[in-house]
């Protein structure tokens, strides 16, 4: 039977506790907060007159540690030019697209059929032309089959085309010790190897890879109960559950918490995951600027003083959708913000740790251990297991009757098969040597490892001169490349040298941020980095990506919008 | 960059004209034909200001002494 999020009680035992109502005490929170702000002019009004620090100096109580994040800005000249490449690319596009609607040269991608020629077109949207007419030219830098676990190094399938990219062919080679800088392996738990790939194998003799069946029926096996108890001890939270997939996860679990007349505020570069569980909740989605907190604030007042549109009755829920470490910007959530203007305007907090879980924090407990707060302030953590544990699926924790009513009333707790063993107990054993709980200290110490070499990698690339993106201690480094023809020749000529690399441009980025991106694993050594950032600066010097004009120091950040605050002063 | 000689540093600013201008990614007919549009269009640029600008500058010239006496 399936439940759809409007008919659903609008409050869930869940979320009694909280109603975003027009409430007496209003006014004196919002005026609190603005005097809170106004202590802090340095902080918000002048952010381009200093590197931007946000350091214990400013959020004094907020910020137990420095929070360095830095977006260089794109130099005008790059910018002009990266445009001036798409029009020459596109204007390419064009012709050829003409080439193949007169049949001049034979079209090898999906178009319409002859009897559909007066229906509304199916393949001539942008992204079409740009999927036909730029991608395919790159192509070969994605979807590269490998054949080894990926771990710090990687082994590749050899393939060619004859056909600039429209078809492959493998060559039957296998390009070996490729360094692997492109895979979410933050504590190098992606092994074929050792404990955790022991036990699994272990329990998949026992218990075989499945059971065909959902939790609720007959696939509950205690290995399930046994990996939710850890999990929820690994967060410092009441209660936990866990689900197959990270992706479903979001996306059937937000419908789940929030419905019709509810209010989801939620960050513009948040995970397509997320995007897709708000929309399907029917809940009124506002979007706030990557990480602005003052934007945020923006729509969090707006929402309470307006309520919901024409009507202006309050939201029945608030909840305010973040990520702990974005995967493409490389920054982290500014968390203790968020949570304190979430306990002012009495809002829901949901934090998808997918990429954080166990790659940030001295215990490796995501940003909520990197701050130092209550993982009691948030109220939903989600996470995957497919990063940093090298294993598969989601969770979701919390408190217990959070958990318990989802439980029952999301649709991936109650549809999707449960998971696989094997998969189970590699988290379970992954979770466990974090915790230090197998009796060593390789957890610990891989945490450390993985927190040193995002540090040594970042500093270094930055020396180079490169731009890159995010914090500081973010395990996921964005570096510019900007230029369409760039992001081919990156991925190419790293390959060349034995060193795979993620490219990522649009429609994953902006069309002029062009980036690649490097993925820190604990598993890296100190020779393989520095092996990777040798080549990344020949290669740097070839491609003259070494944009940046600011050497060394941190540079300035992106600027904050000072106008957002002004209409809400007065 | 260091480069060893006179023809390393050719292909080396040639290699930038293609990234920079995109062309990199497109099939060598493709880069034949913007080649040859582009370096075409700067011939002719550089054709017709080798023949018309000495006459412009004569005409100016003339113009201003013209100008000159009558005034
Ligand atoms: C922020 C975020 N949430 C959710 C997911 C989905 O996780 P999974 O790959 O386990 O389905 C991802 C994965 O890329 C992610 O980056």
């Amino acid at each position: 039977m399936t439940e759809s999020p409007a008919t659903k009680p609008a409050n869930g035992d869940v979320c009694q506790r909280v109603k975003n109502g027009l409430k007496p005490d209003r006014n004196g929170l919002l005026k609190s907060l603005h005097r809170c702000h106004e202590q802090q002019p340095k902080h918000h009004c002048h952010p381009e007159e200093e590197e931007e620090v946000h350091a214990a100096s400013h959020h004094g109580s907020l910020y137990n540690r420095s929070f360095i994040e830095s977006f260089e800005e794109t130099p005008m000249l790059v910018a002009v030019l990266t445009y001036m490449g798409y029009g020459i690319l596109t204007i390419f596009g064009y012709l050829r697209d003409f080439l193949r609607h007169w049949k001049i040269e034979r079209c090898h991608i999906a178009r319409e059929k002859e009897e559909q020629k007066d229906f509304v077109p199916l393949y001539q949207d942008f992204e079409n032309f740009y999927t036909r007419n730029l991608y395919m030219r790159i192509r070969d830098n994605w979807n590269r089959p490998i054949c080894s676990v990926p771990g710090a190094k990687v082994d590749l399938m050899e393939r060619s085309s004859r056909d600039y990219n429209w078809t492959f062919e493998y060559t039957g080679r296998v390009v070996h010790d490729v360094i692997n800088l492109g895979s979410y392996n933050y504590l190098g738990f992606a092994e074929n190897t050792g404990p955790c790939a022991d036990s699994a194998a272990e329990v998949t003799i026992k218990y075989g890879v499945g059971v065909a069946s959902t939790r609720q029926e007959i696939g509950n096996l205690d290995r399930h109960e046994e990996m939710e108890k850890l999990v929820a001890k690994f967060l410092g939270v009441e209660s936990a559950m866990a689900f197959g997939m990270g992706f479903a996860t979001n996306s059937m679990n937000i419908p789940a918490l929030a419905g019709k007349g509810c209010l989801i505020l939620s960050d513009e570069l948040n995970h397509a995951s997320l995007v897709l569980g708000a929309r399907l909740s029917g809940s009124t989605i506002r979007v706030f600027k990557h990480n602005n907190m003052q934007s945020l604030e923006k729509l969090l007042r707006e929402a309470i003083v307006h309520g919901q549109p024409r009507t202006h009755r309050p939201w029945k829920k608030i909840l305010i959708v973040v990520e702990g470490i974005y995967s493409m910007e490389g920054s982290v959530v500014r968390l203790p913000e968020v949570i304190a203007l979430k306990k002012r305007y009495r809002a829901y907090l949901y934090l998808d740790e997918a990429h954080s879980i166990g790659a940030l924090g001295s215990r490796g407990r995501g940003v909520v251990d990197y701050f130092g707060l209550d993982p009691c302030d948030v109220d939903v953590m989600m996470g995957t297991f497919t990063k940093s544990f090298g294993a598969a699926g989601g969770y979701i924790a919390g408190k217990r009757e959070l958990i318990e009513y989802l439980r029952s009333h999301s649709h991936s707790a109650v549809y999707a098969t449960s998971m696989s063993p094997p998969v189970v107990e590699q988290i379970i054993t992954s979770m466990k040597c974090i915790m230090g709980e197998d009796g060593t200290t390789i957890g610990l110490k891989r945490v450390r490892q993985l927190a040193e070499n995002t540090v040594y990698f970042r500093k270094r690339l930055r020396e180079m001169g490169f731009i890159i993106y995010g914090n500081m201690d973010s395990p996921v480094v964005p570096m510019m490349l900007y230029m369409p023809a760039k992001i081919g020749a990156f991925g190419r000529e790293m390959l060349k040298r034995n060193i795979g690399v993620v490219v990522v441009g649009f429609p994953a980025t902006p069309i002029i941020e062009s980036r690649a991106r490097f993925c820190i694993s604990a598993a890296h050594t100190k020779d393989m980095l520095d092996r990777a950032l040798s080549v990344i600066s020949e290669v740097g010097d070839l491609l003259q990506l070494k944009y940046s004009r600011h050497r060394i120091q941190p540079s300035l950040a992106r600027p904050f919008d000072n106008n957002v605050y002004e209409d809400i002063d007065d | 960059m260091n480069f060893k000689n006179f023809t390393e540093y050719l292909a080396w600013l040639y290699y930038q004209y293609l990234l920079i201008t995109g062309i990199y990614v497109l099939e060598p007919w493709e880069k034949s034909i913007f080649n040859s549009i582009l370096f075409s269009a700067i011939a002719m640029v550089i054709y017709t200001s080798y023949v018309f600008v000495p006459i412009h500058l004569c005409l100016t010239l003339q113009l201003s002494v013209m100008m000159q006496n009558y005034l």
